[in-house]
């Protein structure tokens, strides 16, 4: 903490469901009584932390693009080769037409740059949109994929470029990740300095764990467990994090005023076991040595 | 009439391989002729991304009148597909490629 870049926390879990969105918006929540935080929803499939904000202020709304190609039939002579370097098979060659399938295309643009003749300019391709809402010191970014949109990641990698533009120094960003281990996942905290993975007590919770885990040593990323609905299932993930020297830094009860409050878009900051699990979170964030790449 | 079966073997005893995009094999069947014609398409197997795409180009190239298959193609694939006359007949799924072709003959097949 004594730098002064921002500090980067992606909240993420291998298993869906467990409770990133909870961490997230009570995260932000605690963050920001005291700095500025910013809050970027990534689970761009289907964000909802912005339904724990209705009283704030929207600031803006744009579309999202990324680049396709767009085929020009007059001047293409059939050579094929782009449908021949297509990692992706994004584009395709069907007799004398070439077929662009633009939810596979990755935009790395090989097509495009290889075409004897320039056929293939690139072309903007809106794939959904990022908005933003401001309330007090928290300022809250949302990605959001169009339906039918097949690729988190080119929208994700924006979300993180644009939010980054509104941070300025010591200011806390908090990464709603999406969950899994997957592409958009690795997208989402490849810009942290610090992961909270979130989990639940159960064989389901720690199975997934152990993989997220694996996955962000692999990413060489500094990792921190949070149980939630402590007090179902069994004490495995304990167990494990305990054997693995894992800090498990913060346990939210199974609690029905918690479940109630979040199903009716509510934050429980005030319920006793949310605000020691939250303060317990930020303590650790205010103690550890954040590492700037 | 020409069609293509998505096949786990190379002969009409082999069993329909229920996939479209990483099929192993195409087993072309000229009905005139009765000749067999067998396209390995197994390097599909490396392919992370775009598999049904990618044998559909391959499909597009044969240009088979019918194509029998299990499953059918995913909607990419079939988007391609659709630019090209092939008639598309499903649910083939752990038949031989003889007995597929038999309900084919008989209109047992759903065409898609």
């Amino acid at each position: 903490m004594t730098d002064s870049q921002p500090n980067r926390i992606a909240v993420a879990s291998g298993k869906g469901g467990t409770g990133k969105t909870l961490v997230s918006t009570h995260l932000a929540h605690t963050l920001s009584q005291s700095k500025d935080c910013v809050l970027v929803d990534l689970d761009v499939e289907e964000p909802n932390a912005h339904l724990f904000y209705e009283q704030a202020n929207p600031t803006f709304e744009m579309p999202v693009f990324k680049q396709i190609p767009d085929w020009q039939s007059n001047i293409c002579t059939r050579c094929g080769q782009c449908a021949e370097i297509c990692a992706y098979h994004a584009v395709v060659q069907l007799g004398e037409m070439i077929m662009v399938l633009d939810e596979l295309c990755h935009s790395c643009y090989a097509c495009s740059e290889l075409c004897p003749v320039e056929a293939l300019p690139m072309k903007n391709h809106e794939i959904g949109s990022l908005s933003s809402l401001q309330h007090e010191n928290l300022t809250i970014f949302t990605g959001k994929l169009r339906l039918g949109e097949e690729q988190a990641v080119p929208l994700i990698k924006k979300s993180i470029a644009l939010s980054n533009q509104e941070i300025k120094d010591q200011t806390y960003i908090i990464y709603d990740s999406p969950p899994g281990t997957s592409c958009p996942v690795v997208a989402a905290v490849g810009n942290a300095n610090l992961v909270l993975l979130i989990t639940e007590p159960t064989p389901f919770g720690l199975n997934d764990l152990k993989i997220a885990i694996e996955t962000m040593r692999q990413m060489d990323k500094p990792l921190a467990v949070i149980l939630n609905r402590d007090g179902i299932g069994n004490d495995e993930v304990e167990q494990y994090c305990d054997v693995n020297n894992i800090p498990l830094i913060a346990k939210i009860p199974y609690n029905e005023d918690i479940a109630r409050n979040y199903a009716q878009g509510k934050l429980s900051n005030e319920v006793p076991q949310m605000a020691d699990a939250m303060k317990a979170v930020e303590e650790y964030i205010q103690k550890i040595q954040f590492h700037h790449a | 009439m020409k069609i293509a079966f998505t096949s786990t073997g190379k002969d009409l005893e082999a069993q329909i391989d229920p996939r479209f995009g990483r099929t192993a094999f195409f087993v072309l069947l000229d009905t005139e002729t009765t000749e067999l014609e067998v396209i390995d398409n197994s390097a599909i197997q490396e392919e992370a991304h775009g598999a049904g795409t990618a044998t559909a180009q391959l499909l597009f190239k044969l240009k088979p009148d019918v194509l029998i298959t299990g499953n059918g193609p995913g909607e990419t694939a079939a988007k391609v597909l659709k630019k090209s006359a092939i008639r598309i007949f499903v649910e083939a799924h752990q038949m031989s490629l003889r007995d597929a072709l038999k309900h084919f003959e008989n209109g047992d097949l759903r065409e898609v």
